[in-house]
This record gives structure tokens, sequence and C-alpha cells, in this order.
């Protein structure tokens, strides 16, 4: 393969706030550089997962490189990098950045600008990308592109007057964007003949070539037979082969040199190895030192996940297993709870991230799951001296042994129509948020900026945000740091038996509210039994809630004759069948719903 | 009718070697047609059939369409035990309940076959209905125990608002004035004192009589014995093959013959509705019938949930008999729910 001229190359990628055409305009991209035929076209390339088509974001970033004819007559490489649009995963965004050298900033016509997209833009700011707006969905009736670009201006500071005014969807202004592309973004630098010094910003397993680094070639160059040294894990392999990224397939090249971005494949058996962030480097001739930015992935959320069905546990094992090797942000360990038998405790980058682990244990490996309410890491500061970061609230010690406990803070900003600044900021204090400020960012919208705990929003936050503004709120959020926090647990007594499933860490003043509604919700969910089951909230050892389940008087079907026997067993095998959907405890039998629906006692609706 | 005699005639050839015990005109209300039409039935029932000198010829009746005329026909065709659907003996209450008669023409209905010579007869009667209270349950009770003779069996249910029907459907939107749950307790308590008292005993969950004239017919419901059954989506069991005829009417007049969908019901079914069917009898089931069925002990297949139900007072188990407790008769769907075995 020839050597490919740096000055023709284009690393870029998208960023938008969620559904303002990020995907879409990705397609369009693609379809116009022509380098895939239509009938090659799923309706949108980048997002190849089924879970996240219907979620409508892009979960694993992905990248595609397409070749454009540019209206001056050369030919143009397009490294077009995918970026996950959430939150939980703004690592894993910071390193897609840094793999490029440019962004196209999306902001929809009639929306403007977004908590996301400030946060996105910013990050790409922060890595010193070029960024060049382009205003999407132009043909919707409310569009307003001036009143946009003013704000982009405004807002942001770049320079937005002559940004393509576009319609992703219906392919308007496409080719103005492709130009812009060529213009607007600079060609990459760094020397092929330098030692090999490559940013992994993506990896994905596959069964047959091992893992597959997804990554940037900053200095040198890799090819086959190159034995390569992940810098922070120190894995060392050889190159089995290198490539770029076809639209859906992995197209085998000669090189990669500086500049480029492609796959790296070794047989390397785990994404562990491989971690994002990493710098890759020739073992035989190491660069000096690794790329700037690398991080450890940290797990925020922890929950419990229990088979329904207590025989499906090495099934259960085994799908966490597989998901791990293309998600080295999922962490997972054995852990017994008495009310629901042998599971696992998982770590999530956040409660994105744990709903999608959730349903694709569920759906692609047809897991039945009790999933136990998800916490943060709090930290405990035992007088002894010694620090535990705690992921399961059964774990924690005797308040005896406890000097003060810490909580990790999220800095928060939210987007917000003027109208409903009053019932956010309700909210937020609600959910014990510290006010730090507030600014118009045009007439009729306000920024807000809160610090608040990451225990108060990773269950519901997000939904009673939408419902509360009526959907026009945005969010965005930062991790902070741990500050000191009053914090007790809260433990459900059903039959005066501990349900270990059900303990969750609260703060103080929270904990009598919330032991009363997780015990009006469980009073619904558990059936009645042959006697009266009284359910409590308690905090070290003291009943703050209780309500009562009362008894069962009558369970009986009064006709059976010959013509009902059909369906009165039909009947008995529903209750059979009810029962073994059930989890002993003492000698009530819970649902297995029960444990999951007191996840979300939302308040106001 | 036509469609019910060729259906009789065609099918009944399978059953020449059986000797009929008993035999049950209901599904409704057979008495809303032509009286001649019952003797018709009868005629032909005993020309297909070999029927018992001494069997049980029931049939079920509607008070409010019953003219003392059709008795006489009927009893001559050979029925000898009628089973009236009062339900209550408060008009008010029937009206709720969307029934067309009243109490007035129960009685003389009543009247009327004592008159005719049948001394045997069923009146059913329902509590927890809707304007139902504990003071006029008690009175339609009261009213037909003081009837002269009383009948000779009670049938009392209480009312189970079903998925599905109209009732539910104003039961969802709380249109139902039911009475509470504690109410319905009292009853339903009250059925089984004052029956008692009146030389009633209970030999199933809603069914009392006077000794000897339990329901011989339902009883072998019960305990699983041959029945065939004719006519719209009637059910039969014969030779632990259970199977139904065909539910939609266009279709049954067009071809009554159709042969339905059978289930052969395997061991284990037979075994768990010998439970679950037999449990319906205050005396229970006995061991010895269990082990001579099946060829296993109680033990063996049931032992565990059986422990458990005798400990927690839902199931004794004495004299080679199993039956449920009064306690366990008013929550009997949860233990027999455990007497499945799949």
């Amino acid at each position: 393969m020839a050597v490919v001229d740096q000055s023709k190359i284009r690393n870029f990628c998208i960023v938008a706030h969620i559904d303002h055409g990020k995907s879409t305009l990705a397609d369009r991209i693609i379809e116009k550089t022509g380098l895939l035929t239509s009938r090659e076209m799923q309706a949108q390339v980048l997002d190849n997962m089924e879970l996240e088509r219907e979620r409508g974001i892009t979960i694993k970033a992905q990248s595609v490189r397409t070749v454009y004819r540019a209206k001056d007559g050369e030919e143009y490489i397009f490294n077009l990098i995918d970026t996950p649009g959430h939150v939980d995963f703004n690592y894993e965004v910071s390193r897609s950045l840094a793999a490029c050298d440019g962004a196209i900033l999306v902001v929809d016509a009639a929306q403007g600008i977004e908590a996301q997209t400030l946060a996105n833009v910013y990050l790409a700011l922060d890595h010193d990308l070029d960024v060049f707006p382009v205003i999407n969905k132009i043909d919707l009736p409310s569009a307003d592109p001036d009143r946009v670009k003013d704000e982009i201006e405004d807002v942001i500071g770049i320079e937005a007057q002559d940004a393509p005014l576009i319609s992703a969807k219906n392919g308007i202004g496409i080719e103005d964007v492709l130009e812009a592309i060529v213009e607007k973004i600079p060609a990459p630098k760094g020397d092929p003949e330098a030692p090999l010094q490559a940013l992994i910003f993506d990896s994905v397993y596959d069964p047959y070539k091992g893992v597959i680094i997804f990554c940037r070639i900053m200095e040198g160059t890799v090819k086959k037979g190159t034995p390569i040294r992940m810098m922070a894990t120190g894995a060392v392999e050889d190159v089995v082969e290198v490539g770029y990224f076809g639209a859906g397939q992995f197209i085998p090249c000669e090189e990669l040199s500086a500049g480029m971005v492609g796959y790296i494949t070794a047989s390397i058996k785990n994404v562990k190895d491989t971690a994002v962030g990493d710098t890759v480097t020739d073992n035989s001739r190491p660069c000096a030192e690794p790329l700037p930015g690398y991080k450890k992935v940290q797990s925020m959320v922890y929950c419990g996940m229990y088979p329904a069905d207590g025989a499906k546990y090495p099934d259960l094992r085994d799908a966490l297993e597989k998901l791990q090797l293309n998600d080295a942000s999922l962490f997972y360990e054995p852990e017994t709870s008495i009310a629901l038998g042998f599971g696992f405790r998982c770590g999530f980058l956040g409660l994105l991230h744990l709903e999608i682990i959730q349903e694709r244990l569920e759906r692609e490996y047809n897991l039945d799951l009790v999933t136990t309410a998800p916490g943060v890491v709090y930290k405990v500061y035992k007088t002894n001296g010694e620090v535990i970061e705690l992921t399961n609230p059964s774990n924690l010690p005797d308040p005896s042994e406890i000097d003060y406990m810490e909580e990790p803070i999220v800095s928060a900003e939210i987007m917000v129509t003027k109208d409903f600044i009053g019932s956010i900021m309700e909210l937020c204090q609600e959910r014990r948020g510290v006010y730090l400020g507030m600014e118009y960012i045009e007439e009729n919208r306000a920024l807000l900026k809160y610090d608040l705990p990451l225990n108060e929003i990773i269950y519901d936050f997000f939904d009673a945000l939408k419902s509360r503004s009526k959907g026009y709120a945005s969010f965005d959020y930062d991790i902070k740091g741990y500050e000191l926090s009053k914090l007790v647990k809260l433990d459900i007594l059903i039959n005066k038996e501990e349900v270990d499933a059900l303990s969750f860490i609260v703060h103080a003043d929270s904990a009598y509210e919330r032991g009363r509604r997780m015990c009006e919700k469980l009073k619904d969910e558990i059936p009645r039994h042959l006697f009266e089951i009284p359910i409590q909230a308690a905090v070290g050892g003291k009943v703050i809630a209780r309500e009562t389940v009362r008894a069962m008087r009558k369970d009986v079907l009064a006709k059976c004759y010959g013509g009902d026997i059909t369906r009165k067993k039909k009947l008995l095998e529903k209750q059979k069948e009810g029962k073994k959907r059930m989890r002993q405890v003492g000698n009530v039998e819970i649902p297995q719903k029960a444990f999951m629906s007191v996840l979300k006692l939302d308040d106001k609706k | 009718m036509d469609a019910l005699k060729k259906e009789i005639t065609a099918k009944s050839q399978k059953y020449r070697a059986y000797e009929v015990t008993t035999v049950f005109i209901g599904g409704g209300t057979p008495s809303i047609v032509k009286p001649q039409w019952i003797k018709e039935l009868m005629e032909l029932l005993s020309v297909c059939f070999t029927i018992a000198e001494d069997a049980e010829i029931s049939m079920e009746m509607n008070p409010g369409t019953v003219a003392e005329e059709s008795l006489a026909i009927y009893k001559a065709a050979g029925i000898n035990r009628l089973s009236i659907g009062l339900q209550s003996a408060k008009d008010e209450e029937l009206a709720l309940l969307g029934r067309i008669h009243s109490f007035e023409e129960f009685l003389s209905a009543y009247t009327s076959a004592r008159s005719m010579g049948f001394f045997n007869i069923n009146v059913d009667l329902m509590s927890a209905l809707p304007g139902q209270s504990l003071t006029s349950y008690r009175e339609s009770l009261e009213r037909v125990l003081s009837l002269s003779p009383p009948p000779e069996h009670i049938s009392a249910y209480s009312l189970i608002v079903e998925e599905g029907t109209p009732f539910y459907d104003a039961y969802e939107k709380g249109e139902l004035m039911l009475p509470s749950e504690e109410e319905e307790r009292l009853m339903y308590e009250e059925t089984e004192k004052m029956l008692r008292e009146h030389g009633f005993y209970r030999y199933e969950i809603s069914n009392y009589a006077k000794k000897g004239y339990e329901c011989k017919h339902n009883v072998g419901y019960w305990r699983r014995e041959n029945y065939v059954g004719f006519g719209l989506g009637a059910a039969s069991m014969v030779e632990n093959v259970r199977f139904s005829g065909e539910t939609d009417l266009e279709a049954y007049l067009a071809n009554p013959l159709k042969e339905a969908e059978e289930t052969a019901l395997s061991l284990e079914e037979q075994m768990e509705e010998f439970m679950f069917l037999g449990l319906r009898l205050i005396r229970g089931v006995e061991e010895s019938t269990f082990c001579e069925l099946f060829g296993k002990s109680v033990e063996e297949v049931y032992g565990e949930v059986l422990d458990k139900h005798v400990k927690n007072g839902l199931l004794c188990r004495t004299d080679g008999r199993i039956y449920l407790s009064h306690r366990g008769i008013d929550v009997s769907n949860y233990v027999m729910s455990d007497f499945l075995l799949s």
C-alpha cells in the first residue's frame, strides 16, 4: 500500500446532544463519501448493536474510514471516530476525542444548545480540537438557525456565522459539511519514523482474532510482526494484523503510520489488557513515555445481580464473563445473599451502563434477573484507622466501629427553560443539592449549577428531571470527589427478619421518608400469607416505619363440577407458578419483583 | 334439540358396556325449554344407555321458568331430583344479581314440586352478594330452612367475582356494593352453623345435605368417576381421558358429532386430580385408594407437602384419610396448588 500523505487525512468526531442527529449525520457522511453502496447501508451504520438502535444512543465507540474526493480534486481519507453520547461513558469519550484532530458540533436548529452539548464541546476544546458547528434539522418548522448561531457564539465562543445549515435526515447541506471537514479540520502530525506511540480508544473482543485494538497512531509505524507492549498494563504480543475500519467490517492493510486511525490484532485474550487510554508502543524500540491522560476505569455504581432461578447461577457467571470480554468497565465478583442466594456484586460506570448490561443479560443471554437497589461506593473510615470502600450495604461495619463516612459528590449542570427553574431547583434541594450558581444562556434558558450526592441521582433523578420540566431540562455531571456525610444503613425487616437484599445506605435525613415509602411499596408487592406479616424499616435496630400485610382469609373456589376441572387445574397451576417465582425469607414468600419495584420510589409524578 | 339427539345417538355407541348410575340435566336453565323436550331427551337416553334402576336423575331449574304442568312431565320423564337456583330469598338482591325470578315465584315452584312428588330437592344459595348484609343473608337461610318440608340439599356458594365477566368490570370500577371481607367471613360461618343446627351436614366445600341425600352425580366428579357430557361445550372424562365438545353454537349445530380433542391424563396428572378433587370433599381422600390406583403410597409422592400442611394446620391426616382442616377449607386453593407435581 502506498504511503498515505498525512496532509490528506482528517481525523474527527461528531459531538452533539442526544437526539440532535449525530448518528444520522454520520450515516450521511459515509453515504456521500461513496465507499458503500446504499445496499450495504443499514439505517444507521455506526450503531450496529441492536440495543443501541432501540435506545437511540451509541454505547460503544466505533469508527469508520471513508474516502472523499473534494472539490479541489484531491482524495481525502476521513476517519470518523464515534463517541458514546452519555455521561456514564465520559472517560471513553475523552479518549476518543484524544484520537481526533477536530470535531463537528451538531446543534439542533430548534432546540439550540443543551447541557450535554456544552459538556461535550468543552471536552473537545479541552483536547485542543478544532471545533466547527453545523446546524441540523433546519427543515423543521420551529427551526431558528440565526438564534442558534448567536447562541453558539455567545455561550461557547466559537465562530458560527458560516456554519453549514443542514438536514441530516433529508440529506440537505451534507456537501458543505464534507468541504468544511477538509477545510477546517487540521491534518494530523507525527513522524512515521519515530518510536511507536499509539493511543487505544476502544477495543472489542472477537472469538477468532482475539482483542481488536482501536487506536490512533500518534508517532511511528506499526505493522504485522511488530512486538507491541501496552505501557500501562504491560501486556506484550506480536502484531498479527493491522487495518482500518470499513463500515461494519475490518479491512486489513500493510501498516499504520503516524496520523492514521485503525486497528491492531495480536492474539490478546482479554480486553483488560488493552485498557482504553493506554499507549501501545514497539517493545523493541519503545517511546520515551506514554501518552497523557490514562486513567484506570472505576465503577461508580454497584448493585447485586441474582438469577431468578438459582440453578442459573453458572449461566449468569458465564454471561458476565463474556460481556466483560468486551467491556473492561464492567466489574463483578461473587456474593451471597440470605434472601437471594448466590449472585454477583456488579460495578458499573453509571446507571445507564447498569441498565444496558442488565438488558443484555436478559435479552442476549436469556436470563431472568433479580437486581438489588443500586448504590454508590462509600468510604467508611473506621475508628481503628482502616478505610473501607463499601459497595454492598450488608458489609457496613457495626456503627460503633465507624468514625465517619464519605460519599461521592458530582458537579452537575442542568439546562432548563425559565418556566421550570423553580421546580428543578426544588428537586435539587430535595436531593440534597448544594446550589452553586445560575447563568442565563439566553433570555429564556438558564444553566443551573449544583453539587449533588451521586447516590441521589442514580435512582430516578433523570426521570424526575424530565417529568418536572416536561422534558425541557437537560443534565450532565462530573465526579467531583468525596465529602463527609451523615449516612445510615436502612434495613427492611419482613416478619421480623432482616432482608439483606433490601438494605441500603441513605442520608440520615431522608431515612424516615424512604423507609416509609419502602414499607408501603412492599406492602403492595407481598401477597397475603396465612399469617399477618409486619414490614418494618429500621435504622440501627430502631424501627422507623411499619406496614402490615394482613393474613389471607380465604382462597377457595366455590364451584368445581365436571366442566370446571380443567379450568381449576389451570388456576392451581398459575398459583403454583407464582409460588415458584417467590423468594423465601424466613417463612415469608417474597415475589422477585418486590426487590426491584422498590428501586423506583419516585415522589411527585 | 335435533343436534343434541344426533350427538347422543351417535356417541353413545361407545358406552354400551357402561351402566349409568346418575344423570344430570344442567348447564344453565334447562327448565326454559319445552318440557316435552326433556321427556324426549330422557326417552332417548334410556334407549341409548343402560340406566340403573335406582339412578339419580337430576335437573336444574330456574324458579322463574317453571309451570306446574312442566313439573308433572319431568316427573313422568323419570327426573327424581331437582336443583333450584334460588340464590337469594331477597328480591332486591336477586335484582342486583340480574335474576329474573322473585322469591314468590320460587315458593310456588317449590310447593308445586313437593306436591308433584319430588322428594329430593336442592336449593342454591349465594353469599357475599352485592347489597347483601349478614342480616339479609341470614334471612335468606331462614326462609329456606323454614320451607315445609325444607330441601334435602343446599348448595351455598360465596360469590367470586371472576375476570372477564360483566361483574368484574363493575367491581373494578367500584360499582359493586360487595360486603367487606369481614362480613363475607361471618356469612360463611353463619352458613355452616345454621345448616348444622338444622340437620344438614357439610360434605363438600360448598355442599350441604341431609344424610343420604348427597348429590351422587357431583360426588362422582370429585371421586374421578367416568362421565360423558352432551351438548354445547360439554366436558367428559372416560377412563382417564378428558375431552370436551364444540363450544361454538353455530359449529355445534352444523356438526354435533365433531370429535373433540382428547387429553389422556398421565399418571401424575391423575394423582394431582385425585388429590385436588378429592380434597374438596370434607371427608377427603383415602390413602389406601391412592395406593390401589397408583401403586405408590401417598407418602412417597406427597410426603413433603402433607407434612408441610399438616404442620401448618391446613390438612388433617387421621385413620388413613387426608382431609382439609376447617382453616384449610378457607384457603383450599393455596393447599391444593401444592399437590401439582410438575
